[in-house]
Order: structure tokens, then sequence, then C-alpha cells
């Protein structure tokens, strides 16, 4: 039997576990994975629960058939969530183009490891782009999700269900290794409070009533492909009114750090440890990735001497801030890559580097 | 001026299924396809099972079969139709759920997704068309190609030594415990025809007992990528195709 708890009472979760047990409270209807460290825990919470609860849960034999059965089971009307790491993410992206051409709602979690390759397995943000920009062939994109707590692993998963039903497109929570390890106070939320009905375009068998539905991604005409983009694209545009960031002590910031996700939290100690110092710095955190807080960065970028963006990567939102920016003022990359997490004092140091420097910046 | 055609007094023995649509095939004189088509919606349609029925459509020639089957359908991604119709019969167990997949799409690129499918026992049904050739794509050689058998990419015929043997797929699956019922029928008569229709059914019935997946290879041909006319190729495949790929049921489970 399933324990109901109390919104206000606090649980001590691992990030993976918290985003499980909040996919289940979100009314997911089935879910479908593959084993890949850091994230297998979501697949044996799932198979560990759901049985006793309710759901379907499958482990597929491969992340090319999970993300497939999704398709399936999308199609079909069905609330559905599929998790991976960045190796089983790449395997997923031809469904994932089918998915977002077919206009079906899922949700999809990349727990990242460090790249490319096999990698590591240690926490990284090396997978941004490939979130960011579509990932797979052709012109599309999803919802992109970044969490920075267990907290927010477990939120985004109910805003996470509620965009992609809304627009009708895939959207994806871009986490990493170490928030989905690591433990922290989560306050879930309440079950059944994310109501769902199986939208009229879902395969579930046609009644005389209706025409059939159809489901595919195949338009031989490029009048009608073309067409089929352009929908596409308007529904990206409406998509920007979703924007979401956060922002710490920007108002009086001369120097503006731009992080998402782990980098984010590095980022909130630098500032602390500036400002003690006398330097007066701010961060924005984007939380919406896809569509990107552009308009905002644009804004504080006028106000602040430089920007400087933090990743655990090789330099991958960083275009994107440049994007924004535009050129108005100097913008600097500080990251680490192959699983390696910069610290506060790291990126306190950049800082007093390009100040003394007086450098003009990577963009 | 207007005319009306009126006959009376005759009995009606034959007509195209209401479960068909009325949209123009697009496969070539003589392909097996439409043959198969109309059996799968003339099952449906005698079942009374249309407002049940989910469809996977597969990549290749039959990439459009939900132009014609009048069911709500779902398109796949080459060689997935098994993992989607899996996700759909999850979700919708309820519901009547068949897959159709051609030679290249499951038994090439979707082996592990067929093989797993089966192993699962999933309960739907699985049809799989083999022509041992890629139509769709100009008549490259398939997993099933006959040994010595020349196609564009295979142009001095299928060479075993060089890239392997034709994959008896239904006689591995078969093996599998969650295979219910495993059959190979044709089109090359109006008896195999006959014997195919029937197998059909039983893969729909099937699918009220819960008890595994059922699987029908259906031995069929490709006028075009053969290079033969319609009638050439059903004699093609009593000589060619049957001593490699022999009809019958394969495993029938009580």
């Amino acid at each position: 039997m399933e324990k109901k708890i109390n919104k206000t009472e606090a649980r001590l979760m691992k990030g993976n576990e918290a985003l499980a047990e909040a996919a289940i409270r979100a009314g997911m209807d089935a879910y479908f994975g593959y084993p890949i460290t850091p994230q297998s825990e979501i697949l044996e919470y799932f198979e560990t629960e759901i049985p006793k609860r309710k759901g379907v849960v499958l482990q597929a034999e491969s992340e090319l058939a999970a993300i497939n059965m999704i398709y399936g089971a999308a199609g079909a009307g069905a609330r559905v969530m599929t998790t991976s790491s960045s190796p089983g993410i790449s395997l997923m992206q031809e469904g994932l183009s089918y998915i977002a051409a077919a206009q079906l709602p899922c949700l999809v979690v990349n727990v990242v490891r460090g790249g490319p390759g096999l990698g590591t397995i240690q926490p990284s943000q090396g997978d941004y782009f490939q979130a960011v920009k579509g990932g797979g062939h052709g012109d599309y994109h999803l919802i992109v999700l970044a969490p920075s707590s267990v907290q927010e692993m477990a939120d985004f998963v109910f805003l996470g269900f509620r965009l992609a039903e809304k627009y009708r497109m895939p959207a994806m929570i871009l986490s990493d290794g170490a928030l989905g390890q690591m433990m922290e106070k989560v306050d879930l939320p309440e079950e059944g409070s994310l109501p769902h009905t199986i939208p009229g375009w879902a395969t579930m068998g046609k009644p005389a009533s209706r025409e059939r539905n159809i489901i595919t991604s195949l338009h031989l005409q490029s009048e009608k492909m073309e067409e089929i983009n352009l929908v596409l694209q308007e529904n990206y545009k409406k998509l920007k009114s979703e924007v979401r960031f956060e922002e710490f002590q920007t108002s009086d910031a001369d120097i503006l750090l731009v992080a998402f996700g782990l980098s984010a939290r590095v980022c909130q100690k630098t500032v602390e440890l500036a400002r003690e110092k006398g330097i007066k710095v701010g961060l924005l955190r984007p939380i919406t990735l896809y569509p990107f807080p552009s308009v905002r960065i644009k804004e504080l970028a006028a106000k602040v001497d430089f920007i400087l963006d933090v990743e655990m990567n090789a330099g991958q939102m960083v275009e994107d801030v440049a994007l924004a920016v535009n050129g108005i003022k100097p913008v600097h990359f500080k990251g680490r890559m192959g699983g390696m997490i910069p610290s506060p004092e790291d990126v306190l140091e950049e800082i007093e580097s390009i100040i003394e420097k007086q450098s003009v910046g990577v963009f | 001026m207007e005319s009306e055609l009126v006959i009376e007094d005759l009995e009606c023995v034959y007509k195209k299924p209401s479960t068909l649509t009325d949209t123009p095939l697009h496969y070539c004189p003589g392909c097996g396809h439409s043959i198969v088509h109309k059996f799968i919606m003339e099952v449906v349609e005698e079942m009374g099972i249309q407002e049940t029925t989910i469809g996977v459509a597969p990549v290749g020639c039959s990439v459009f079969a939900y132009n014609y089957m009048n069911v709500d359908m779902q398109e796949a991604a080459h060689g997935r139709a098994s993992a989607v119709a899996t996700g759909i019969k999850r979700v919708r167990p309820d519901k009547f759920v068949y897959s159709y997949q051609g030679d290249g799409d499951l038994a090439a690129i979707g082996t592990a997704e067929t093989i797993h499918t089966v192993n699962r026992g999933e309960n739907i049904l699985m049809i799989f068309i083999n022509n041992a050739i890629y139509g769709m794509t100009g008549g490259q050689m398939a997993p099933t190609t006959l040994a010595g058998q020349v196609t564009s990419t295979s142009p001095y015929g299928r060479d075993v030594k060089q890239i392997g043997y034709p994959l008896k797929i239904t006689e591995m699956i078969a093996m599998l415990p969650g295979a219910y019922y495993v059959t190979r029928q044709s089109i090359n008569n109006v008896n195999s025809c006959r014997k195919l229709k029937k197998a059909i059914r039983i893969g729909f019935e099937n699918q009220k007992l819960d008890k595994g997946t059922s699987f029908i290879e259906v031995v069929s041909n490709c006028p075009s990528g053969w290079k033969q006319t319609p009638l050439e190729t059903m004699t093609w495949i009593e000589e060619n195709m049957f001593p490699t790929y022999p009809l019958g049921d394969i495993k029938v489970s009580k």
C-alpha cells in the first residue's frame, strides 16, 4: 500500500531516489529504462516501488529500445519517463528526434557523467550542447531543465511533465552524477497534484465517431514537412514565456557569474567569498537551459564590468551567454572537464586574475 | 447527364473490408504487402476489434501501412516496431496490438528488439514480411537474402563465406519461452493465402489469452527488386525461398 507523506515532512534522500519518488507522485504511468552509472538507482527504485503502488516499469534491453517504448507509450497517451546517463542518452537521440517530430510529450532525465566516449562516472556538464541544441537529427529542441539540488531533482519532474504536456514536446532534466548521488533534505510534492487526461490525438483504438489517429514523423512531400517544421518552430517561440532563472546578489554586482546546476552551487559560494574580499560579484543561474534566459543576461551585462561563465565542460553554455551579451561586455570562461568540479576558490582566483590582467575575454 | 449503375438480385460474394481505407496503394503491381494488409484488416473487421486495435508500421516499403489500415497506428523508427508495440501494449494492455515489419527492419537493425520482445512474451502479434531483399531502398541484400542471390549490393550473388548466411530468425525466436505461437506462411497461391489469413486470426485471438507473443513470418515477393513479373515471383518463391524457409507452424503452444 502506498504511504502518503505530508508535504511538510522532510526526508533525506539521494537525488536519483527523490526524482524517482517524485515521478510516482506526479502520476507517471510508465517508466522504461536501462541501467547505467550514475543513475541506476532510479530503475532500482521503480522496480521496488511500482509493483507495490501503481504504474508500469520495464527494464529494456537497451537505451534504443527504452526510448522507442517511450515513443509507443507516449503515443498511446500515457505519462511516461526514461532516464539514463550520457552514453545512454547518446543512444536515445534518434528516438528523441522522432518523439520531437511526432510532438509527443515525455520526460527524459540525463544524469550526466564525464565524456567523451565511455569517459568517467564522475559528474559533468559536458552534454549541454547535446541537450540544448537538439541532440539528434533535424531541427528540433527539448525543454531543458537544470536542477541544482535534490529538491529540484524532485520538483522538476512535476515541472517537466507539466511543460512537456502543455507544449506537446519532450522535456529533459539535465542533471549530473553528483546531484544524482548526493543526499539532501527534500520536501516531496503531494501525490495526485498533477492531473492527466488522455489526449484526443492518442492511439487508443479508433471509434466509429472519429478518423484514425496516426503518430508519425514521416512526410515525404517537402511542402508538408516544412509545415511540420513551422509548427515546431512556432511552439518553440511560445515556449520563451517559460524562461526560468534565479539570481543571487546581482543588484549591486560589478561582476556577473553565469552558471547552471552544480556549477551554480559552487559559484554561489564564490559570490560569498568574493564579497568578503570586497569584490561585488553576483550570480545568474539559468533554470531553463532551453528556453535560455538571454534577455535577462543581456540586461545584467549592461550593468557589470564583465561576465564569467563557469561550467563543468570545455565551454558550451558560454556560447549562448556570449550570444546574449552580444559583445557589449567581455565574456570569460572557467571550466573543468572529465568529471572534475571547480572549487569556489578556483572561480574566485579566476575572477581576480581577470581583474588584474584586464583581459578582453574569450568572446 | 447522370447515370446510375444498378445491380439487382446479385449476391455480393466479395468486397473490400471496411477496415481498409480507399487510399490507392503505392505498392508495385503484384507485391505481397497489399495481400497481407488486406488479410490483417479482414481479420480486424471479422473480429469486430477496429475500436480496440493499435498497429505499428515499420520503415521500408510498408512505411505507409497506416495510410491503408483504418485503425489507430504509430510509425516506428527502423527496427524499433516491436519496442514501440511493447510501449503501447504495456500502457494499454486491454487493446489488440500488432507490429508489421520487413526483413531488414526485423532481422537486421531490429534483431535485438525482436528477440527481447518475444523473450518477454509481449502479448502482441508480430507480422514479419520476408521477401529476401530491401525493397524501398532499391533492392539491396537483406539478412534473409538467399545464398547466391543477386541483389544490388550482392551483384555477384550472396557470398556466404564473406557476408554470412540467410538468417532464419523465425526458427531462432521459436526457441524462446516467451513465444506462444510461431508460424511461417506465404502468399504464393490461394491455398497459402487462406492459411495465412487463418494464422493472422489466431495471432489476434491469442491476445485474449495473454500467454505470450504470436509471430507470423510471411514468405513474400518483390517483383521490382527481384526483376521478375508477379507470376514469375510466385514460382521463384516455391523453387528458391521454400527450401530455406519451409512453410508451416514452428511452435504452437497449448
